[in-house]
């Protein structure tokens, strides 16, 4: 791409401008290729939006509101009401986000901040390793190791001291199951963990030294020179991680279809076996068909909305702290 | 500490060997004795065999060509280098008769009272309110009439106050270089530090702003003792009571650099009637 050799006017033959030259045909081939992997993104988000409308609508049609907000989920009887999914999916990724979200930022600062560069790396490898083992893989452990484990080592004594007690009893107390919201919560928390880490950890590590050392120069510990420098710098960063993550977990289908106990119920106790969206997708889609199959594409379309309304509103909140950084 | 307390300058040529002449009776007290300093990172010796006495209420420049080793010297008197991975430090320096590396020394204690301006203005993205609370606020003030009083005060004192009292709650990102940098200089103050570390502070600043800090140095040194590193020999001769002039020995064996105390005197024998060679060639704009 010589320009300079292109402008040349000793080398422009004829009556084009002196300065004029023609893009060469690597850079345009590339332009294009670029647009078209862009536009390709859009146009497959589209067609997966409009088909998958296109195919619940006879439950749109046949249930009608009353019977979609319902929690009568009943395929035998025709009913189908999609609440208590909802609700599982909802309960199951803010149990995930509790556990994972203060485990997830004490390790991106510990990396960036404590831990000397030679010993972070390596750990750094390790964290994202997490994030390639399959769900498939989380969700056998969850339910041969972690499940038992939690039924008989943790739920039951929980249960067994909470039981009775006003609203914690309510939460935690019997019914007990291995497989329920909690277990799922968990594991859909082990899971985020890695992606919470990894976004947060860079949104840290671009916090310059020379802030640090202003917070570090007024005599700070490196506890408050956290609070102080890094933190402002970089909370609207992880709460886009943060966010990032619960779509994650909102997601998440063979993992949690294993683990959370495959109950439609809506329930305030956490240690009872539910369901959750994607779980009722894929466990029953494959006997499913006419209204019912309609019903299980519906709710996928509805998570589908979401999860895109959450990271929509991620980004938001991240450029909007971005711009509050510049000091506007 | 090796020094008698009324000590005055040792007068320094490399190797320096902390010649005491006769006191000057005016002389302040001694706020740092650093003696036989140097500092390496890692293996790489940055600074060899520095001593030189600090004094309460004056302004002490630092001046040399890049890669002397004045700002590393500026940065080891409030521990800022204990940050650095493989920095080291060989030699004693006493801050008010104490050793300020011995173990039993917090660094942020020392910092605490050893404040810090840093050459690129750094104000936390806080509001204006927020960065000058930000010391008081780690050193337990907590009371909202207590801490309004202190950041009106530092404000006033950094010469910044009449421009933002109006928008103490915007950012402190919002500022231009020269507001910025006033405003952690008023960050600075708010703690009440015993003295003040300047490194290039004006170096990213316009004449009109760079002039703004030097009238506001000579406002608070009745109250602080000020250290500054300057790339700027005009600053020095402007602010500076004494200067202490760095220079860079090259060993061609081993062709590494190390950066050595040259002279140390009052501001106006090192400009008018140097003793060393290199300081006169320096000075005169001959070299660097």
């Amino acid at each position: 791409m010589n320009t300079v050799a292109k402008a040349d006017p000793a080398q422009s033959a004829g009556p084009a401008h002196p300065l004029a030259h023609r893009r060469p045909l690597g850079d345009r081939t590339f332009q294009v290729l670029a647009l078209v992997a862009g536009l390709l993104v859009l146009v497959i988000l589209i067609l997966i939006a409009v088909s998958t409308a296109q195919q619940s609508t006879s439950w749109f049609t046949t249930a009608g509101a009353s019977g979609i907000f319902s929690i009568d989920w009943d395929p035998a009887n025709n009913h189908f009401g999609a609440m208590s999914f909802v609700f599982g999916t909802v309960i199951t990724s803010v149990i995930a986000i509790v556990i994972a979200v203060p485990v997830s930022v004490a390790i991106a600062l510990l990396l960036t901040e404590v831990v000397p560069r030679r010993w972070s790396q390596p750990i750094v490898y390790v964290i994202d390793l997490l994030a390639v083992v399959p769900s498939v893989v989380w969700g056998l452990w969850g339910i041969l190791v972690l499940v038992p484990w939690l039924q008989n080592s943790i739920y039951a004594h929980i249960g067994n001291v909470l039981n009775g007690v006003p609203v914690l009893g309510n939460l935690f107390g019997p019914p007990i199951s291995g497989a329920a919201f909690c277990t799922a919560g968990v594991i859909l928390a082990i899971m985020i963990t890695p992606i919470i880490t990894s976004l947060s950890r860079e949104v840290i590590a671009t916090v310059p030294a020379i802030d640090k050392e202003g917070a570090y120069a007024l005599g700070a510990t490196r506890w408050e020179m956290i609070r102080g420098a890094v933190w402002p710098h970089s909370q609207g960063g992880v709460l886009g991680a943060v966010l990032i993550g619960l779509g994650r977990a909102m997601g998440e289908t063979i993992a949690a279809a294993l683990v959370i106990g495959s109950s439609a119920t809506i329930t305030s106790h956490l240690l009872a076996p539910g369901y959750s969206i994607p779980a009722v997708i894929a466990n029953q889609f494959g006997e499913a068909s006419g209204v019912f199959r309609s019903a299980l594409i519906g709710m996928g379309l509805f998570l589908f909305a979401i999860t895109i309304i959450v990271n929509l509103v991620a980004r938001g909140i991240v450029e909007r702290s971005a711009r509050r950084m510049r000091g506007a | 500490m090796d020094q008698p307390e009324n000590e005055v300058l040792p007068k320094l040529h490399v190797p320096s060997t902390a010649l005491d002449v006769p006191a000057e009776s005016f002389a302040s007290p001694a706020v740092f004795n650093v003696d036989g300093v140097s500092i390496y990172y890692g293996s790489f010796r940055a600074v060899a065999h520095v001593s030189l006495t600090i004094h309460e209420h004056e302004i002490t420049a630092f001046i040399g060509p890049s890669g002397c080793g004045k700002t590393t010297v500026l940065r080891t008197l409030n521990r800022m280098n204990d940050l650095i991975p493989g920095a080291r430090m060989e030699g004693s320096i006493h801050y008010r008769g104490a050793g300020l590396y011995d173990t039993a020394v917090s660094p942020t204690a020392v910092r605490r009272r050893i404040g810090m301006v840093f050459q690129k203005a750094n104000p936390f993205p806080k509001s204006i309110y927020d960065n000058v609370a930000y010391g008081p606020r780690i050193n337990g003030i907590r009371g909202k009439g207590r801490l309004d009083e202190i950041v009106e005060r530092s404000l006033r004192q950094a010469a910044l106050w009449d421009e933002v009292k109006d928008r103490l709650g915007k950012s402190g990102l919002g500022l231009s270089g020269g507001q910025a940098q006033r405003l952690c200089i008023a960050r600075t103050l708010a703690v009440e530090p015993d003295v003040v570390l300047m490194d290039e502070p004006c170096s990213a600043l316009d004449p009109i702003a760079t002039g703004r800090i030097e009238d506001l140095m000579q406002e608070i040194k009745a109250k602080y003792t000020i250290v500054i590193v300057t790339h700027n020999m005009q600053q020095a001769t402007r602010v500076s009571d004494r200067t202490a002039f760095y220079s860079v020995l090259r060993d061609e064996k081993s062709d590494t650099r190390t950066g050595v105390l040259v002279e140390y005197d009052r501001t106006v024998n090192i400009f008018e009637n140097p003793k060393d060679d290199r300081t006169q060639a320096y000075v005169t704009g001959r070299i660097g």
